[in-house]
Order: structure tokens, then C-alpha cells, then sequence
């Protein structure tokens, strides 16, 4: 790459002199059309200005409008009395803090000037800002009121936000400042960080106002006829108005009150049309109310120029819909709507070897009718005959001209194809935060209207399906689909480079499924058993088969294990082990114990941590043992197997599920008397003053501490005893023991007691005076006042308890929303950072320029995504390897 | 304001070494790159201080890691400027 080192960029200021010279005419009449609708002369829409309707020519350069044509031109606004350019009042100000306005030089000695002078010129050598040397400066002149040289005594100069000046209180005009900033000599500026051979500080008031091109603000004419005009145009209006009052006042000798009062108009005119949202003045607004969008607003912010036109821009051969869910599907597809298929194409050069396939393509036309039994085949849209001049070539392919087209095809032509199955295309949901946001599938053309793609690859994209749209890109070249399938495909990304796992894999359904699948011996009739292995489309032996009772069985481990690769060995926990004080490892009575070998599941259960996304170790271990292909047959396969399995055993949730029998829930009511009876005699200690402090607390910090504690207590008895009577027979248990979805404390809290409600990390304290709500007195610390909630869910929550519910669940949400605008700023803020940043070849990370930003990638030189675990290696691993062979 | 500390000697700070001119060159050369390409150190930082080395020189790092046990760095002494504080705080 050829990386060209830009020299260096410099602003300046237009001079008037400029501004004139550039400009092709001068607007005098605020009015745009004439009752014909001919742009009037010298009006804001003067055809000097450039043109917008077609077939009108330019007067200044003869041109027509349009893309080749007139570009448009400047015109200018002679102001009747100078204004302040609010863009520039930071720099205005500087210059009346560092100078005298008897001589208009910098308030400093000769020997002061001449430090600043060897200051500017080293800082300039080492290629440094001189910003923070021109601060000095000011700071410095700012404490020196008589002038060194003609002796004036200068006042201190004050800035009324945005654009009034003040010496000693007394308000500067336009004019004064004009005036006092002419008398800064050239040598002086350097100090002020202004290059005098490109601006002068006298161009920072204007007193000449550039008028844009009408290219610049169109009008628009609407359906009725009405012509409606740009904001800029608008504002313009009004510049020009009060300018023309403000000139005929003052030259009939108006009242100096009237003139001084339409030149503050012009002042906010002028400064409202560089930037609407300058603080300190109301916006102005249209005549709707709606703040109009000015210069600095069309350049600012998220949709500005820069962030939305020229860092972002919409692009081509790209589609978007709400997606839906296809287990059918490979983790390597996306489902492609028909519709959407018609519509997005591919490039294909025409070579000796496909002219005849793309003919019979380029015949079916556009909207080719599929041959009975297919709901799909591919037409075409476009052709490029002369693809080296590209203009004008591009021919639409319709009905009537397919057959001629098809006929003159010849070798060396493109034509763009429509989708078909198997071309590569890009798939992105936003937000982007990571490189799995955006991966590289295989196209499906199915019926409806939605992209589907497989569940497992719902946690790289963070998709859901309640209304998730996605965007498809259909790459052009063929570097770029050969890049996107070796570096983007799905299969490339099931191990995340975030923690070195798997970030694609079982979930939900999938892990259920696997659990009822496998736990403990548990077995399928044959008929079952065979199919399940149909849904993954299994060809070999059958597994051993069992007889009881003279019916054929088999177990569920055992076709489990059809999935294994024959060489695969590995023992672990399972995630619903339960941290027994003895493991008593393979005869664990939960059967949480895995013991794989050689590609057959021995001992235990399949769950979340087998084959689930982000913990997977089954897929882990295969995906690095036998390579990305073989890791997606896997995950496409487990994940039917889980389903279906899942399907033959059947799995409901009721709200009945969660009903524990009266004795439990007389044993809970009691345990939860007994909280609320420890925290009343908390209570009451405390206001006898006999509870002792905690080291480093108060008393009231440790009388909340022990009651919070208490109550945290109480919901996990309630807990611990509604999950007594909860076993896996029921769904939900399932769900929460085997990883799929939920866990043990949503259990609890569905049917035990919901618990402590919290704002800010402590009891709720918050609403009246004294109290939470009116319906409890005041200072009343008890459980129910503050926000505990003894019933479950499934009972029902009193009033006050929903009330504090809502509470507690407001604080979440809210933090949510907090959190994600702020954590957006923080990740464009980290990208603009790092964006050009790359690795070269020699392991170093270095900017464009060669700058070296570590010396081995990451200290160690580890790509994270082939890391294990954040490790290199794992050496216990090959160490029993070796020994095992 | 009490005892000198030797910075040297805190356990957070790890062991800085001025390279010999021929060393210097040899890491220019290993890693092709110019001396204003390398991550630079102020004269005035404390450890520079206290082993003494000047604008131009280049000091070793050796730093502990928990993933690579020792990572190696490399950096130019350059001069501080007075001003050099306000610089980031700049205008805007
Ligand atoms: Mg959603
Ligand atoms: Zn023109
Ligand atoms: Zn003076
Ligand atoms: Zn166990």
C-alpha cells in the first residue's frame, strides 16, 4: 500500500476582498421568485447562483443544472453594519485580552516577547501545538492593564456569551472590535496562533456575508404546487430583511436606540444562520416550530455531513428484513426471501465456459416462472456489454428483450445475476460491537418475507425474535467472496477471539433437549430411538440395542454418542454438578460427572456445558481437534438431535409447575414470621441503642446491614425448601439445572418468596416524609415498609409489594439505558482510536506511519480467537496426550 | 516531605536499562525502524531520573507479564516542555 504522509493542512479566513471577488452576484431583495416563478435578480435564488430546474442555463458560467452542468456560484451580502462571526469569538477574545486598542500591540515587554518567540519556534521544531503556549499568553497580558508601550490602561474584557463584548462592563460594538483588531500589527499574530499571510483577526467581524449556491439549498416544489425552501434560504430571508431596515434607519438618522436594536437583530440573524444551536440565544424556528437547521447543524453530530455522508454512506446490493428462526438450516445460511433474491445480483463475466448456462439465464427474463417442483431459479437484470467503458452500457433485461439480449451475449460481457443458493453474502445486525457482528453465510433462497438463519448463531449477532431486522450485503468482487468465505464464514467465528471459546452453540431447546437426551440411563423404544437418528440424517450402524420385557430399547447416551468423532476422549463436571463436598466423580448421583472415551459417552449428562455457546467443552475440544468443518456439522447435527429428542420427550411449562405442597408452603410462611420477627427485635435493640456498630459503620448503617442480611436469608430458606419439591420432573428445573435457560432463583422466586426489593443497592427508603408510602407510619423500619416481598409469584404480590417490585425493576431498566448509551460513546470513542492500527508481519503493532504501539502483539504474541482459554497452549493436555500414546 | 524514595526499587516498577549506542542501533535495525518511531519517555519521568539517562538514548523495559512470563519494550528518551501539561487539555 502506498501511504502518502500529508505535509500539513491550513485553515484561513475569507477576506471581505475574497468574498467579493468569488461572489457573482450581490443579493440585495429577500424575495426568491416572481409571480411567474422566475427567479428574481439579485434575489436569494438569481440565476448567477447557479440553477436547480432543469432546463434553465446559469448565467454566470452558461451551463445547465445537473450533474455535469453548472456547479453553482457564491453571491455575497454587503451588511449594513459589521457583526460578529460566532464560529470565531474564542479567538476574537484572545486577541482583545492580549492587545492594547490605543496601539494594538501584545501587552508584554520586549524581553517577555522575544521568550515566547524561542518558545514558539522549538515548540514548531518538535512539531508541537503551539495552543497551549498562546494560552500562557493571554493568561499572562490578562494581568497587565497598563500597556507597555503607549501607556493606555486597558480594561479587563469580558465575554457575554455568544457573541457581546465588554471593556470594564462597558459593551464593545462590532464595529470597536473591527476597529481595535485592524490595529494588531502582523508581527504580533504569531503570538495569537494566526498566520498573518493567511488571515487577518479584523476578517473574524464581518462585514461581508458569503451567499451560498442555490445548489447548496435547493427549494423544493411540493405536490400542490407550493414551492417550499431550504433552511439555509430561509435564514437568509431574514438576514437580508433586517439588513435592509437596518441600512434605511440609519441612513435617514433614526434614533441611535432603533439602529443599536436591528443591529443586535442582524447580530442574531447572522449568528442563528452559522449555527442554530449556539447557547445562550433561542433557536430559530420555522414557521412549524421546528428549529431550523443551519450551516453548523448540517455538518454536526450523528447526522451530520460527516457522520452520516462521508464516514457512512448507504451502499448498494444490499437488502434488510426482520428475521426469523430455521433449525433446518446450517449455521453457515441465511434464508433469503425470494422477493430480496429478485432484487440483489451478482456479477458474473461471461467466459466460453458459462455463455451458454448465462443464456439460458438472460432468457428466462427477470421474473423467470420455477418448473414444477422448484419455488425458485435465478433470472437476470442487468447486462454489461462493454464492461471497460461501463457508461451507458448497462442494459435492463425485460420480458420482451430477453430472447434478443441472450442471442448477442458474447465472451468478456457481465451479467448480473440474480441470488441463488450457495452465493456468499454478508449478514449484520446492529449494533456492531465485535467482529461476529457482521459474518459471511450462504445464501437460501426460500418463500416469505424474512431472513432466517439457525439459532445457534443468535449469540454472535445478540438476535432475538421479536421484531430483530438484519442487513444482507451481497459482495461484488471475486476477492472480496473469496475473502469473505475464508476469513468471515460463520464456521470461522464459532471460537470467539473474546475469551477463546466457543461463541456459537447449543442453546436453549438445544441443551434441554440433550438432557433429557442423555440423563442417566435413560432409554428411547426403537422405533424413537431411530428417529431421532433420522433427524440428523445418520447412515451407520445402529447403536446397541437393549431388550427388556421383550421390547427393543436403546439408550440415550448411545446415540448421544453417534455425534462423537471416534477419537474423541474427555472427562468434566457438568454444569448441573452439584459441588458436592465429595466428588465421587464417576458414580455421581447426578450423573453430573462426564466421562467420554473414545467417542462414547460413558458417564453423564450432556448440558450446558458440553455443548452449549460460551461453555461448550465438548465443541471446544472438537472444533480444535478436527477443524471448523467438522465443529459446524457438529453444532448443525447436535442441536437437531437435542430438538427432536426434545420433541419425542415432550416439554411444558405451566403455572401450575410451580405449586409446592401446603406443608411447604406453611413451613416458608413460618420461616418467613421468624425473619420478620429477627428483624422487629433488630429494630428494637436499635432504638434502645443496645445494637453495637460494626467496625467502620454507624448504627444505622449496621441495623440496615444485619436486616438486609436477614432478609437475603430468608428468600434463600424459602428457596431451599420450595426446590425440595421441586425435582426433574419438572421443566423449569430442567431449564435452570441443565444451563438451558433460567436459573434456581427464578425458581425460588416463582414459588418460595420473591424477596428483598432494592434501589441504589439498599432497602427501599425513598417516596414520603418518613415513609415509603402512606400506608405505613412513620419511621417504620419493618420488613413490609421497606420493601420486602414474602409472597411468590405464583401466590401474587400485595399492592405495596408490586409497588416496590416496580421499583426495583424501574432501577434496572434504567441502568440499562444508562449503561448502553454510555458504553456506545465510550466503544466509537476506543474505535476511532484504534481503527488503523494493525499487526505487522514481524508480531509488532504499529500505526500507518510505522509508529510502533507494542513490540510483540498483545506482550505475548497470542491471537486470542486460537488462544485456549486466553492460553497459548494447554499443557496438561498434551502432556496426557503423550502419555496416553 | 521526608525520605527519598528510590523508585527504582518499588516492585510495580520494572527494570529500565539504557542501551549502549551499538545496542540502540541494533534494535533500530531489528525492528526497521526510525528513532522517532519508537514509544517515547520524558527526560523528566522519575525512573528515567533516577537511572539517569538522556534525550536521545533508548531504554530497555523489562516488564513481568502474567501471560508472556517477560515482555521486552523499547523507548526513546525525549525532552519535556514546560507547557507540556496543558497541551492535551488544549483549547476546545
Ligand atoms: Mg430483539
Ligand atoms: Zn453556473
Ligand atoms: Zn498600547
Ligand atoms: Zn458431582
Amino acid at each position: 500500500m502506498i501511504t502518502k504522509k500529508i505535509g500539513r493542512i491550513e485553515f484561513t479566513l475569507l477576506s471581505p476582498k475574497e468574498i467579493r471577488e468569488m461572489s457573482a452576484t450581490k443579493v440585495i431583495t429577500a424575495d426568491t421568485y416572481d409571480d411567474d416563478g422566475f427567479p428574481i435578480n439579485m434575489g436569494l435564488m438569481d440565476t448567477h447562483l447557479g440553477v436547480i430546474e432543469p432546463g434553465l442555463r446559469c448565467k454566470t458560467c452558461g451551463l445547465r443544472a445537473g450533474k455535469d452542468g453548472c456547479p453553482g456560484h457564491f453571491g455575497h451580502i454587503d451588511l449594513a453594519m459589521p457583526v460578529v462571526h460566532v464560529g470565531f469569538v474564542k479567538y476574537i477574545r484572545n486577541c482583545l485580552r492580549a492587545t492594547c486598542r490605543e496601539c494594538g500591540r501584545i501587552l508584554l515587554s520586549d524581553e517577555r516577547l522575544e521568550f515566547y518567540k524561542k518558545e514558539i519556534e522549538r515548540f514548531e521544531k518538535e512539531g508541537r501545538s503551539i495552543a497551549p503556549l498562546v494560552k500562557d499568553i493571554v493568561k499572562e497580558c490578562e494581568n497587565v492593564s497598563k500597556c507597555p508601550r503607549c501607556k493606555r490602561e486597558n480594561g479587563k474584557i469580558d465575554l457575554d456569551k455568544p457573541t457581546t463584548f465588554r471593556e470594564n462592563g462597558k459593551k464593545l460594538t462590532p464595529s470597536e472590535i473591527r476597529e481595535w483588531l485592524e490595529k494588531i500589527p502582523d508581527e504580533d499574530l504569531k503570538f495569537l496562533n494566526i498566520n498573518p499571510k493567511v488571515a487577518r483577526p479584523e476578517w473574524m467581524v464581518l462585514t461581508v456575508l458569503p451567499v451560498p449556491p442555490v445548489t447548496v439549498r435547493p427549494s423544493v416544489t411540493l405536490e400542490s404546487g407550493e414551492r417550499s425552501e431550504d433552511d439555509l434560504t430561509h435564514k437568509l430571508v431574514d438576514v437580508i430583511r433586517i439588513n435592509q431596515r437596518l441600512q434605511e434607519n440609519r441612513d435617514a438618522g433614526a434614533p441611535q436606540l432603533i439602529v443599536e436594536d436591528l443591529w443586535e437583530l442582524l447580530q442574531y440573524h447572522v449568528t442563528t444562520y452559522l449555527d442554530n444551536q449556539t447557547s445562550g440565544i433561542p433557536p430559530a424556528r420555522h414557521r412549524s416550530g421546528r428549529p431550523l437547521k443551519t450551516l453548523a447543524q448540517r455538518l454536526k453530530g450523528k447526522e451530520g455531513r460527516f457522520r452520516s455522508n462521508l464516514s457512512g454512506k448507504r451502499v448498494n446490493f444490499s437488502a434488510r428484513t426482520v428475521i426469523s428462526p430455521d433449525p433446518n438450516l446450517s449455521i453457515n445460511e441465511v434464508g433469503v426471501p425470494i422477493e430480496v433474491a429478485r432484487e440483489l445480483t451478482v456479477p458474473v463475466r461471461v467466459t466460453p465456459y458459462n455463455i451458454e448456462w448465462l443464456r439460458e439465464m438472460i432468457k428466462r427474463g427477470p421474473n423467470p416462472k420455477p418448473p414444477e417442483g422448484v419455488k425458485y431459479i435465478p433470472g437476470v437484470n442487468y447486462i454489461i456489454r462493454d464492461p471497460k467503458t461501463l457508461k451507458q452500457r448497462r442494459i435492463k433485461i425485460t420480458e420482451k428483450n430477453a430472447a434478443d439480449v441472450a442471442e448477442r451475449l458474447e465472451v468478456g460481457m457481465i451479467v448480473e445475476r440474480q441470488l441463488m443458493d450457495g452465493d456468499i453474502v454478508l449478514f449484520n445486525r446492529q449494533p456492531s460491537l465485535h467482529r461476529m457482528s457482521m459474518m459471511a453465510h450462504k445464501v437460501r433462497v426460500l418463500p416469505y418475507k424474512t431472513f432466517r438463519l439457525n439459532l445457534s448463531v443468535c449469540p454472535p449477532y445478540n438476535a432475538d425474535f421479536d421484531g430483530d431486522e438484519m442487513n444482507l450485503h451481497v459482495v461484488q468482487s471475486e476477492e472480496a467472496r473469496a475473502e469473505a468465505e475464508i476469513l468471515m464464514k460463520v464456521q470461522e467465528h464459532i471460537l470467539s477471539p473474546r475469551f477463546g471459546g466457543p461463541i456459537i452453540g447449543g442453546i436453549h431447546d438445544h441443551i434441554s433437549g440433550c438432557f433429557l437426551l442423555t440423563y442417566k440411563d435413560k432409554k428411547f423404544p426403537i422405533q424413537e430411538a431411530t428417529h431421532i437418528l433420522s433427524a440428523i440424517n445418520y447412515r451407520g450402524k445402529l447403536p446397541n440395542i437393549i431388550e427388556e420385557n421383550g421390547k427393543k430399547y436403546i439408550l440415550g447416551k448411545d446415540i448421544f454418542s453417534v455425534l462423537l468423532p471416534k477419537d474423541l476422549s474427555i472427562e468434566y463436571k457438568a454444569k448441573s454438578c452439584f459441588n458436592c463436598e465429595v466428588c465421587t466423580a464417576p458414580n455421581c448421583p447426578h450423573d453430573a460427572y462426564v466421562i467420554i472415551e473414545k467417542g462414547v459417552l460413558k458417564k453423564g449428562v450432556i448440558d450446558e456445558k458440553g455443548i452449549g455457546a460460551f461453555k461448550g467443552l465438548i465443541l471446544d475440544k472438537i472444533i480444535r481437534e478436527h477443524g471448523v468443518d467438522y465443529g459446524r456439522e457438529f453444532i448443525d447435527k447436535v442441536t437437531k438431535l437435542g430438538i427432536t429428542a426434545i420433541n419425542i420427550c415432550g416439554f411444558t411449562v405451566g403455572i401450575d409447575d410451580e405449586d409446592i405442597p401446603p406443608e411447604a408452603r406453611r413451613q416458608i410462611e413460618e420461616g418467613l414470621e421468624k425473619a420478620k420477627k429477627k428483624i422487629n427485635s433488630l429494630i428494637k435493640a436499635y432504638n434502645k441503642g443496645e445494637l453495637e456498630a460494626l467496625p467502620g459503620r454507624s448504627l444505622e448503617e449496621t441495623l440496615e446491614m444485619e436486616i438486609m442480611r436477614v432478609t437475603g436469608r430468608a428468600r434463600d430458606m424459602a428457596g431451599e425448601i420450595a426446590s425440595r419439591y421441586l425435582g426433574l420432573d419438572n421443566s423449569a428445573v430442567i431449564m435452570a439445572k441443565s444451563g438451558a435457560r433460567g436459573s434456581m432463583l427464578n425458581l425460588s422466586q416463582m414459588s418460595g418468596c420473591v424477596g428483598q426489593q432494592a434501589v441504589r443497592g439498599e432497602r427501599i427508603n425513598r417516596g414520603y416524609r418518613g415513609r415509603t408510602l402512606p400506608h405505613f407510619k412513620k419511621g417504620d423500619l419493618g420488613a413490609e415498609a421497606k420493601g420486602f416481598v414474602s409472597s411468590s409469584y405464583k401466590k401474587g404480590l400485595t399492592p405495596t409489594e408490586y409497588f416496590f417490585h416496580s421499583m426495583g425493576g424501574r432501577e434496572g431498566l434504567v441502568d440499562t439505558a444508562v449503561r448502553t448509551s454510555r458504553s456506545g460513546y465510550m466503544q466509537r470513542r476506543l474505535i476511532n482510536a484504534l481503527e488503523d492500527i494493525k499487526i505487522e508481519e514481524d508480531c509488532t503493532v504499529r500505526d500507518p506511519e510505522g509508529n510502533v504501539i507494542q513490540f510483540v502483539y498483545g506482550e505475548d504474541g497470542v491471537d486470542p480467537a486460537k488462544s485456549i482459554a486466553g492460553k497459548p497452549i494447554y499443557i496438561d493436555k498434551i502432556i496426557e496426550k503423550v502419555e496416553s500414546s | 516531605m521526608g525520605k527519598k524514595i528510590d523508585v527504582l526499587k518499588h516492585e510495580l516498577v520494572p527494570e529500565h536499562i539504557i542501551l549502549s549506542d551499538k545496542d540502540a542501533k541494533e534494535v533500530l535495525k531489528k525492528y526497521n525502524v526510525s528513532i522517532d518511531q519508537l514509544p517515547r519517555i520524558f527526560d523528566t519521568d522519575p525512573v528515567v531520573r533516577a537511572i539517569g539517562a538522556k534525550p536521545g538514548q533508548i531504554i530497555k523495559i523489562i516488564r513481568r507479564s502474567p501471560t508472556a512470563k517477560k515482555s521486552i519494550a523499547y523507548r526513546v528518551v525525549i525532552e519535556s516542555a514546560k507547557s507540556i501539561l496543558n497541551e492535551n487539555l488544549g483549547e476546545e
